[in-house]
C-alpha cells in the first residue's frame, strides 16, 4: 500500500468524527440543557454536592471537594467527564444509580468534545439564583412564642400547656382522661423526678394532705431532693455516652466520674441549660474557667479510645472527633450531621463541607488530663501536708547551708580519724521465702539469686539465726550477676530495682505468730536515685521506695553492687527460739532485686555507714581542687547523711512525702478534659469519609442557612460553637431540648423522633405546645428545674394511663395525650426499686464506681478474662445503679439486659424491651434475691402487726406504693400458705440474709416463705412500671 | 424501633378476669389465653419482637452457624497454595505490592514469607487444602472456598465488628440480631441467636460482636457459657425448688393478671409471657448442656471429652442449638493472632489447627447426616487473613492482612465444591479485581440464603435506613445454587 492510500483510508474512516470534530459544540444550546436535567438537581443553587456546583460553567472549572472539575482542553484529566464515563477510579460514576440512567455515549462524546475545545462559555452566564436551603420545614423556622388557645367552658386547665392539647383533644372529639388518684401520682412524680419509689410514708404524706398546694409541696420536695441530680443526671449522661472505660478493643480503665458528679451538681444547683452547655462543650475557654468548667469539658472526652496495638492513632482520633461533631448535632440540634461526613446529607442543607466546618470547631484541642481534687478530709489534709513539706524541705536547705560551713572541718576530722572498724556477720543459710513464686537460690557466697519463673511484683522473705549476740544493724547488699539484664543488680530491663519496703522483725519460731517488728532509726545508701531515698524503703509506705538508676548526664554504671544499711532504734537481743525476718517488698512490675545478701553487725551505731570509711578515704585523698564534681557531691552526701541532724530531718521530709502521696491518690484524682491549642490544627474535608484521603481545607463555620455565629473576626473556637448552640435566635436547641425533658415525663416525645428534627423527623403532634415551652423555656432563662415543674403540674401529666377503649380506634398510639403512658422503668431505677424496698438502698452520693456483685464469668468471653470485679464491700454494693462501673466491652449484665445504652454512641432515648432473659435476671439474680429476702427480713421486722393481711398490705405498699385490692391480696396469702406448708426438710432457701437481721422468734422457713412473697411482688410488672 | 409502649387491640377483661380468678393449673397465662383461641399455643406472645416472620423469598437455609476464628488465620498456611511465594521466600516484598498501603505492624520493606505446609488436592471438587486441615479435607466435597475475600480495617476490633455488623463502628446490630429482626425465632424455650466461645480468651471486640445495636434488646446474641449456668442467672437461687419456682411464677401471672384488668395495658401479658419462656429455658437448657444423650461414636466423631469446655464440645452444642429450631449459633475461637512469638506459625498454629480441625470436619458430616445441612448454612473464617510478608518477632509470623484471605462455607443452600476467586502469585491481591469479594458481599449472601433481600432488611435510626451490608452488598452467584 502506497503512502497516498494509506492517507485517504486514514480520511475516509476519520472522516465522521472529524467532521464532527469541526462543528464547535454550543455551551448554551447543548451543554447546558444537558447538565441541568442530569446534574443540577446535586450540584446545582440548591444543593452542592461534594461542594461542586455545575449550574455555571465557571462554577464547574472551580470544582468542588475534589478539584476541579472541569479542566478546559483536558477532557481526560477532567473529573467531569470521568464521572459521567463511569470508568475512573478517582470519582464515582454519575449520575449515581438512583438517579436515572447513566449518559448515553453521544452525551458522553459531546461533553468530551465541549472541553477539548477549551471549554468554550458565554462571558456573563449567571448562576441560579440561590434558593433558600432553610426551606420551609417547621423545625428550621424562627421560634415564636404561639398565642395560648383559649380556655374553654369546663376545662380544668390548670396551665397553658393544658390548654394546648385540650384544644386538640376537643377537636378529635376526645376528653382527657382524670387525675390518677394520689398514691400512683406520688410514685410517678417520684420515678420521674428522682428515680426511686416512694416510702409508704411518703405516700400517705400526700394521701393524707388535705390542705391547699399539696400536690405543689409534693413536687417541690422532689425536686428539691440530691436524688434528683441524679436521676436527671443520669437522662443526661446516655446522651454524654458516659462510661469508665475506653471502649474498643483493650477497653483500658479510665477516670471520668468527675465529669459525672458534675453533670449531677449542675442538675442538683438548678443550672441554665445554656450555661450547662457552654461548660460542657468550652469550659475550658471560659475566661478565668474554673477547676469545675474545665471538668465539664469531659463531655466530648468521653468518646472512645482505640490502644491496640498496630492501631493508626490519627484515625481513631479523627473518629472521635465525628462522633464528636454527630454527638453535637444529635444532642443540641437534633440533626443528624454524621450522615455528611462521608457525601451532602441526603434529605437536610447541610453539605459534607459543612459537616467538616463544623468539625474544625472540634479539631484544635489538645486532649490531657486534669488532676482535680476529690471532696473529702483527704484533700484538706493533702493541702495541710503540703504546707508541711514545703517547711520540712525549707528546714532541711537551712541544715544543709550550716553544714556547708562546717564540710572543711569535717573532713580535717575524718583524715585524723582512724575509724574502728566494724563487723558484719552475714546471714548463713537463711529460710528464704518468694511468695510470687520465684526461685530463690543461695549462691555459695551467701548471696540469694533471683531467677525461675518470675512474678510481675514479689515479696521476699528471709528468716534466719542472726549470729551475733545483739543486733544494733542491718546490712542490704544489692549485687550484679551475669544472670540478671545487664548484669543487675534489679530484675528491670535496665538493671534497676524498686525496693518499696523493707521490714525487720523478730519472729518467735515456738509461735510465729509473736511477731515484733524492729522499727529503723536510720537508713543510708551508698547510692540513690533521685527522688527514690534509701528512707523511701523505711517509710511505711508501699507506694515509694529505694532505687538506684543513675542521675541523667552522670557516668558510671547501674549495674553495680550497692549497698544499704538500716540502723535499729533499739538493739535488738535474741534467744534461741527467736529469729530475725526481713521482707523485702517489690510492688513495682517487674522492678524486683535480682541477687542480694544481708548481714548484721552488733558494732555502736553511730560507727554503721553504708560508704566504708576506706572508700571515704580514697575520695579525701584528692584535694579537694582536683576532685570531680561527682566526688565532690559524693563527699558532701555522706557528710549529710552521717550528720544526725540532717539525716533525722530527711527521714522526716520521706515520711512526709509518702504521706502525700498516699494522701494525692486518696484525694485527688486525674480525669479527662480539654485543651484548646494555641495553633489550631488544619481542616480538610475527607473525601468520602476518608482521613486519608484530604480535599478541599476547610476553616470553622457554621451552615449558613442557620443563625449566625457571634464570634471574634480572627478565628471562632468551640466556645463560640457553644454560644451558638444556646443562642436566643437557634430554632433547634431549645425545642430539642424541651421535647427530650418532655419524652422523659410522658415516654415519647411531642416530636417522636427526638434525635432528628431534619426534613425526615415525624411532625410534632402539638406543634404550638412544642415552640410555646421552647420559647418559654428560653425566656425564662433557660431553667430546667422551672420546666419541670411547669409540666408536672399539669393536668394532661397527672392524668391516669389506663387504657381507654374509646382511644383505641382514634389515638391507640395516645399521641394526642388523652391519658398518661404506662412506661417500664429504666434498669437503673429497677435496681434502685429493689434495694429501697428491701431497705439497703445507699443514698451516698457521687464519687467513685463501684462494683456491686454481678454473675460470674461475665468477663470469661472478653478479651480481658481475667479482668476482675472486685465486689464492693459494705455500702457500695448498695449504691445507686447509676454508680455501677462501666466497663463499655462488658456492662454489667442488668444494665444491658434492662436497656441501658452501652454508651458507644450518644442515646437519646432508651430502648423498653421485654425479654425472657430480664424474667430470668428477677427472679434468679443473686442481687434480687439478695434484696427479697431483705425486704422479707424487713416485714417481718417493721410490718405493723403480726397479722399477715398487715404484713402482706405493708409490704405492696412498700413494693407498689399502694394498697393491695382483696384480689392481690388474696393470691399472695395463697402463696404465703404454700410456702409455709413446704414440707420441713426442704430446703430453706436462705442465702444471703444475714442472721442478724432476723427478727426474734422469726425461724428460717418464714423467712423463706416471706422471701417467695417478696420475690412475687419484686417480680410484678407493676413493680417495673412507672404508671 | 419496635414501640412497646403501643397500645393494641385489648384482651377482653371479662375473660381474663374469669381465668385468673381460678386456680391456674397449668403454668401461666399465655397458655390460658391460648385455650381462648385468642393466641394459638405454640406462638409467642402477642407483639413479641420474636415472633416468627415469613422470608422475603423462599429459600434453603433456615438456620446459620458462623465458626468464628477469631485473630485472623493464616490463608496462606491453610488454603490458599502459592508455590511462587515459597520460590521468592525471604526476598523483600516487590514494591509495587505494598505502595500507598498501611500494616498494623508492618514495615513496607518486609520480607516474602512461604509457608512450609505441604498442599494437595482433596475430594472431587479438587479443593486445595494444607496438611494442617486433614480433617477438614476429607469433607472438601461439602464446602465451597472464597480465596479472595477482603475488608476494610486492619485492626482486629474493628475487623471484627465489620465481620458481625457491617460497619466497624460500635452500636449496630450484628448479623444474628438481623435475622432474627428478619425471620423472628421458632424456638420456644431457647434463645434465638446463641454464642459460644473456646479458646484462651474471648475475642476483641466482646459483647459488641453479639450485641442487637439499635434493634431491640430481644434480637441479641446470649452467650452460652461452659462453665457455671450456661446462660445467665438461668439457675433458681439455692434453695429455690422447681415447685417453688413455678408457684412464684404463677403468682407473679396472677398479679399481673389483675393488674392487667386494671389498667388495660397489653404490654403485661408479653411480660408474663417473657416470664413463662422464661421458666420453659429453665427447664430445657440443662438438657441442652447434658450430652449423655450422645452416642460414643459421635463424641468420637467430634472429639469430646465430657465435661471439658473446647470448641469440639462447642460444635456439637451448636449442632444441638440448631436441632431445637435456634436461627443462628456464632462460635468463637481464639486465638489465631499468629505475629510469631507465643503465637507462632509452628507449634502454635498447628496446636489452633488441631483444635478446630476435627470438630468442624465432625459438624458438617453431621449435620449432613442428620439431614439438617441443607437447611443449615455453616461459615468457616475469620475478621481478616494474613500477608504474605513474614513478621519478625520472637520468631517469623504473619501481619494482618485484609486484600485477600479464605473463608469456607457450606450447606443452607450453597453450591458445594466451588472455590470463588484466585489470588495473584503472592497471594497479595486478587488476580483481578472483579474477584474481590467484600464482607458485605458474603453477608448479603448469607442473608439471601436465609430469604432475605439484604437491601430490604433495613431499621431506620437517627434519620437513616441501616441495613447489615451498609452500602454494599452483592451477591456472589457462583455460590448460590
Amino acid at each position: 500500500m502506497n503512502h497516498r492510500l494509506k492517507c485517504l483510508l486514514a480520511a475516509v474512516c476519520l472522516a465522521p468524527l472529524a467532521a464532527h470534530a469541526e462543528d464547535e459544540v454550543d455551551y448554551a444550546r447543548q451543554i447546558k440543557p444537558l447538565l441541568q436535567g442530569r446534574c443540577y438537581g446535586c450540584h446545582g443553587a440548591t444543593r452542592q454536592e461534594s461542594d461542586l456546583r455545575l449550574d455555571t460553567a465557571a462554577l464547574a472549572i472551580k470544582g468542588g471537594v475534589s478539584g476541579p472539575a472541569v479542566i478546559a482542553g483536558k477532557s481526560s484529566e477532567s473529573l467531569l467527564l470521568q464521572a459521567v464515563r463511569r470508568d475512573s477510579d478517582e470519582v464515582s460514576p454519575m449520575p449515581p444509580d438512583d438517579a436515572g440512567p447513566p449518559l448515553t455515549a453521544a452525551e458522553v462524546e459531546l461533553i468530551r468534545r465541549w472541553i477539548d475545545a477549551g471549554a468554550p462559555r458565554p462571558e456573563s452566564e449567571e448562576a441560579f439564583a440561590a434558593a433558600d436551603r432553610r426551606g420551609d420545614h417547621w423545625a428550621f423556622q424562627p421560634l415564636e412564642r404561639p398565642p395560648l388557645p383559649e380556655l374553654r367552658d369546663g376545662d380544668a386547665a390548670r396551665n397553658p400547656i393544658d390548654l394546648f392539647v385540650l384544644a386538640r383533644l376537643h377537636a378529635a372529639g376526645l376528653a382527657p382522661s382524670p387525675a390518677a388518684d394520689r398514691p400512683t401520682l406520688t410514685r410517678r412524680l417520684s420515678l420521674d423526678l428522682t428515680g426511686l419509689p416512694p416510702t409508704p410514708e411518703e405516700v400517705d404524706l400526700f394521701a393524707n394532705d388535705g390542705e391547699p398546694g399539696a400536690y405543689g409541696r409534693l413536687v417541690e420536695r422532689l425536686l428539691a431532693s440530691p436524688r434528683y441530680g441524679e436521676r436527671w443526671g443520669r437522662h443526661w449522661l446516655d446522651q454524654a455516652r458516659y462510661a469508665d472505660s475506653d471502649g474498643y478493643t483493650n477497653d483500658v480503665a479510665r477516670v471520668m466520674w468527675p465529669y459525672r458528679d458534675w453533670v449531677i451538681d449542675a442538675f442538683n444547683a438548678d443550672q441554665p441549660f445554656d450555661a450547662f452547655t457552654v461548660e460542657q462543650l468550652a469550659g475550658d475557654l471560659l475566661p478565668n474557667a474554673t477547676t469545675d468548667q474545665v471538668v465539664a469539658t469531659g463531655f466530648h472526652r468521653n468518646t472512645q479510645q482505640n490502644r491496640e496495638g498496630g492501631s493508626d492513632a490519627e484515625q481513631y482520633r479523627v473518629e472521635a472527633i465525628v462522633d464528636r461533631v454527630s454527638t453535637t448535632g444529635v444532642v443540641f440540634l437534633g440533626l443528624t450531621l454524621g450522615c455528611a461526613r462521608c457525601h451532602d446529607h441526603k434529605y437536610d442543607p447541610i453539605s459534607q463541607r459543612e459537616f467538616y466546618q463544623l468539625f474544625a470547631f472540634l479539631n484544635s484541642q489538645d486532649e490531657p488530663k486534669l488532676t482535680v481534687p476529690r471532696s473529702g478530709p483527704e484533700y484538706e489534709q493533702l493541702l495541710e501536708v503540703r504546707k508541711e513539706i514545703a517547711a520540712a524541705a525549707k528546714r532541711l536547705d537551712a541544715i544543709e547551708a550550716e553544714l556547708a560551713g562546717q564540710l572543711d572541718a569535717w573532713e580535717a576530722e575524718q583524715r585524723r580519724q582512724e575509724p574502728p572498724p566494724v563487723q558484719w556477720v552475714t546471714f548463713a543459710s537463711p529460710d528464704v521465702r518468694s511468695a510470687g513464686g520465684a526461685t530463690l537460690t543461695r549462691l555459695p557466697d551467701d548471696s540469694i539469686l533471683v531467677g525461675g519463673d518470675l512474678p510481675e511484683t514479689d515479696t521476699y522473705t528471709i528468716v534466719a539465726s542472726p549470729g551475733v549476740p545483739r543486733v544494733t544493724a542491718l546490712r542490704l547488699e544489692v549485687l550484679t550477676h551475669e544472670s540478671l539484664p545487664g548484669g543487675g543488680p534489679g530484675w528491670a530491663s535496665n538493671g534497676n530495682f524498686v525496693l518499696n519496703e523493707l521490714e525487720v522483725a523478730a519472729v518467735d519460731m515456738n509461735s510465729p505468730a509473736n511477731r515484733r517488728r524492729l522499727n529503723v532509726a536510720r537508713a543510708e545508701a551508698d547510692h540513690a536515685q533521685p527522688r527514690f531515698p534509701i528512707t523511701d524503703a523505711v517509710d511505711g509506705v508501699e507506694k515509694t521506695g529505694w532505687a538506684i538508676n543513675l542521675k541523667p548526664g552522670t557516668s558510671g554504671s547501674i549495674h553495680t553492687d550497692r549497698t544499704a544499711v538500716l540502723v535499729l532504734e533499739e538493739p535488738w537481743s535474741g534467744d534461741d527460739a527467736t529469729r530475725l525476718e526481713v521482707t523485702l517488698r517489690h510492688n513495682n512490675k517487674a522492678y524486683l532485686i535480682g541477687r542480694f545478701r544481708l548481714a548484721v553487725t552488733s558494732a555502736a551505731a553511730e560507727l554503721v555507714k553504708a560508704v566504708p570509711d576506706n572508700q571515704l578515704a580514697g575520695l579525701l585523698a584528692t584535694p579537694k581542687q582536683e576532685r570531680s564534681a561527682e566526688a565532690q557531691a559524693k563527699i558532701v552526701e555522706i557528710f549529710q547523711q552521717r550528720n544526725p541532724k540532717w539525716s533525722a530531718q530527711q527521714q522526716r521530709l520521706s515520711r512526709l512525702q509518702a504521706k502525700e502521696k498516699q494522701l494525692a491518690s486518696a484525694g485527688t484524682v486525674t480525669t479527662l478534659v480539654m485543651q484548646e491549642r494555641s495553633q489550631p490544627r488544619e481542616t480538610f474535608v475527607h473525601i468520602r469519609g476518608d482521613f486519608l484521603r484530604p480535599g478541599r481545607r476547610v476553616t470553622a463555620g457554621v451552615p449558613d442557612w442557620l443563625h449566625p455565629l457571634k464570634a471574634e473576626p480572627s478565628r471562632p473556637t468551640r466556645l463560640d460553637l457553644a454560644r451558638w448552640l444556646v443562642a436566643t435566635d437557634n430554632p433547634l436547641t431549645a425545642r430539642v431540648t424541651v421535647n427530650r425533658i418532655w419524652q422523659q415525663f410522658f415516654g415519647r416525645g411531642l416530636v417522636e423522633t427526638e434525635n432528628d428534627f431534619g426534613r425526615q423527623s415525624a411532625p410534632p403532634s402539638h406543634p404550638q405546645l412544642l415552640d410555646w415551652l421552647a420559647a418559654e423555656f428560653i425566656s425564662s432563662g433557660w431553667q430546667m428545674k422551672r420546666l419541670h415543674r411547669l409540666i408536672a403540674h399539669s393536668e394532661t401529666y397527672r392524668q391516669a394511663s389506663h387504657a381507654r377503649a374509646d382511644l383505641l380506634e382514634t389515638d391507640p398510639n395516645n399521641r394526642l395525650l388523652a391519658r398518661q403512658n404506662r412506661l417500664r422503668l429504666e434498669a437503673e431505677a429497677i435496681r434502685d426499686s429493689a434495694l429501697a424496698a428491701a431497705g439497703v438502698l445507699s443514698t451516698t452520693i457521687k464519687g467513685p464506681s463501684v462494683f456491686p456483685p454481678q454473675p460470674d464469668g461475665v468477663m470469661t468471653m472478653t478479651r480481658n478474662p481475667n479482668r476482675k470485679w472486685n465486689v464492693s464491700e459494705g455500702e457500695d454494693r448498695y449504691r445507686r445503679g447509676m454508680y455501677t462501673y462501666f466497663w463499655r466491652s462488658t456492662p454489667h449484665p442488668f444494665l444491658k439486659l434492662f436497656n441501658a445504652p452501652e454508651s458507644n454512641t450518644t442515646c437519646t432515648r432508651r430502648d423498653r424491651s421485654n425479654t425472657p432473659l430480664q424474667a430470668l435476671t428477677l427472679l434468679n439474680d443473686e442481687a434480687f434475691y439478695e434484696a427479697a429476702q431483705a425486704l422479707a427480713a424487713r416485714i417481718l421486722r417493721d410490718a405493723p402487726s403480726a397479722d399477715p393481711d398487715r404484713q402482706i398490705a405493708y409490704a405492696f405498699t412498700t413494693c407498689l406504693g399502694r394498697q393491695p385490692s382483696r384480689a392481690e391480696a388474696g393470691a399472695l396469702r395463697r402463696l404465703l400458705a404454700a410456702e409455709l406448708a413446704e414440707p420441713p426438710g426442704g430446703e430453706p432457701g436462705v442465702r444471703f440474709a444475714p442472721a442478724s437481721n432476723l427478727p426474734d422468734g422469726v425461724d428460717a422457713i418464714r423467712l423463706a416463705a416471706w422471701t417467695s412473697v417478696a420475690r412475687v411482688l419484686l417480680n410484678t410488672d407493676e413493680f417495673i412500671t412507672r404508671e | 424501633m419496635t414501640d412497646h409502649t403501643e397500645l393494641t387491640p385489648l384482651l377482653a377483661r371479662r375473660d381474663f378476669l374469669h381465668h385468673c380468678g381460678l386456680g391456674l393449673g397449668s403454668i401461666g397465662l399465655t397458655a390460658l389465653l391460648a385455650s381462648d383461641g385468642i393466641l394459638s399455643a405454640a406462638s409467642p406472645a402477642p407483639g413479641d419482637p420474636l415472633q416468627p416472620k415469613a422470608p422475603h423469598f423462599a429459600a434453603p437455609a433456615k438456620a446459620v452457624i458462623q465458626l468464628f476464628m477469631a485473630g485472623g488465620p493464616s490463608q496462606l498456611d491453610l488454603f490458599d497454595d502459592k508455590p511462587k511465594l515459597k520460590e521468592l521466600s525471604g526476598q523483600v516484598v516487590p514494591k509495587s505490592y505494598t505502595e500507598g498501603k498501611r500494616f498494623a505492624f508492618l514495615k513496607p520493606d518486609s520480607k516474602l514469607l512461604g509457608t512450609h505446609r505441604s498442599f494437595q488436592r482433596h475430594g472431587e471438587s479438587g479443593a486445595v487444602i494444607s496438611e494442617a486441615l486433614p480433617h477438614l479435607a476429607t469433607v472438601a466435597d461439602d464446602l465451597s472456598f472464597i480465596k479472595t475475600m477482603h475488608t476494610d480495617n486492619f485492626n482486629h476490633g474493628p475487623a471484627k465488628l465489620l465481620a458481625q455488623t457491617g460497619y466497624q463502628t460500635f452500636g449496630h446490630p450484628t448479623l444474628g440480631a438481623w435475622l432474627l429482626y428478619g425471620l423472628g425465632s421458632v424456638s420456644q424455650d431457647l434463645p434465638g441467636f446463641v454464642v459460644l466461645q473456646s479458646g484462651p480468651r474471648g475475642p476483641r471486640g466482646g459483647s459488641y460482636l453479639w450485641s442487637n445495636g439499635f434493634l431491640s434488646s430481644s434480637y441479641q446474641g446470649v452467650p452460652l457459657r461452659s462453665q457455671g449456668d450456661p446462660i445467665l442467672n438461668l439457675g433458681s437461687p439455692r434453695g429455690i425448688s422447681p415447685a417453688r419456682q413455678q408457684r412464684a411464677i404463677e403468682t407473679v401471672a396472677e398479679l399481673n393478671g389483675l393488674r392487667f384488668a386494671a389498667t388495660g395495658d397489653q404490654e403485661i401479658a408479653a411480660r408474663t409471657a417473657s416470664y413463662e419462656m422464661a421458666f420453659r429455658m429453665q427447664r430445657t437448657a440443662p438438657d441442652l448442656i447434658d450430652i449423655s444423650d450422645e452416642s460414643a461414636h459421635t463424641l468420637a466423631a467430634y472429639g469430646v471429652t465430657p465435661g471439658q469446655a473446647s470448641f469440639a464440645f462447642n460444635c456439637l452444642l451448636a449442632r444441638r442449638l440448631v436441632e431445637r429450631g435456634v436461627r443462628c449459633v456464632t462460635l468463637f475461637h481464639t486465638e489465631w493472632d499468629h505475629h510469631g512469638g507465643n503465637e507462632n506459625l509452628q507449634e502454635h498454629f498447628d496446636k489452633v489447627c488441631r483444635q478446630v480441625d476435627q470438630p468442624t470436619a465432625a459438624l458438617v458430616r453431621d449435620l449432613k447426616q442428620r439431614g439438617m445441612y441443607d437447611e443449615t448454612l455453616v461459615v468457616w473464617g475469620g475478621e481478616f487473613g494474613r500477608t504474605p510478608m513474614g513478621e519478625v518477632r520472637k520468631s517469623t509470623g504473619r501481619d494482618h492482612h485484609i486484600e485477600a484471605f479464605s473463608i469456607a462455607l457450606g450447606g443452607g443452600g450453597i453450591k458445594p465444591g466451588i472455590s470463588v476467586g484466585q489470588t495473584d502469585e503472592l497471594g497479595f491481591y486478587p488476580a483481578e479485581e472483579s474477584q474481590r469479594v467484600h464482607v458485605h458481599d458474603l453477608h448479603a449472601t448469607v442473608l439471601h440464603q436465609l430469604g432475605l433481600d439484604h437491601l430490604k432488611l433495613t431499621h431506620r435510626f437517627q434519620g437513616r435506613d441501616f441495613r447489615l451490608t451498609d452500602v454494599g452488598g452483592k451477591l456472589v452467584h457462583q455460590l448460590i445454587s
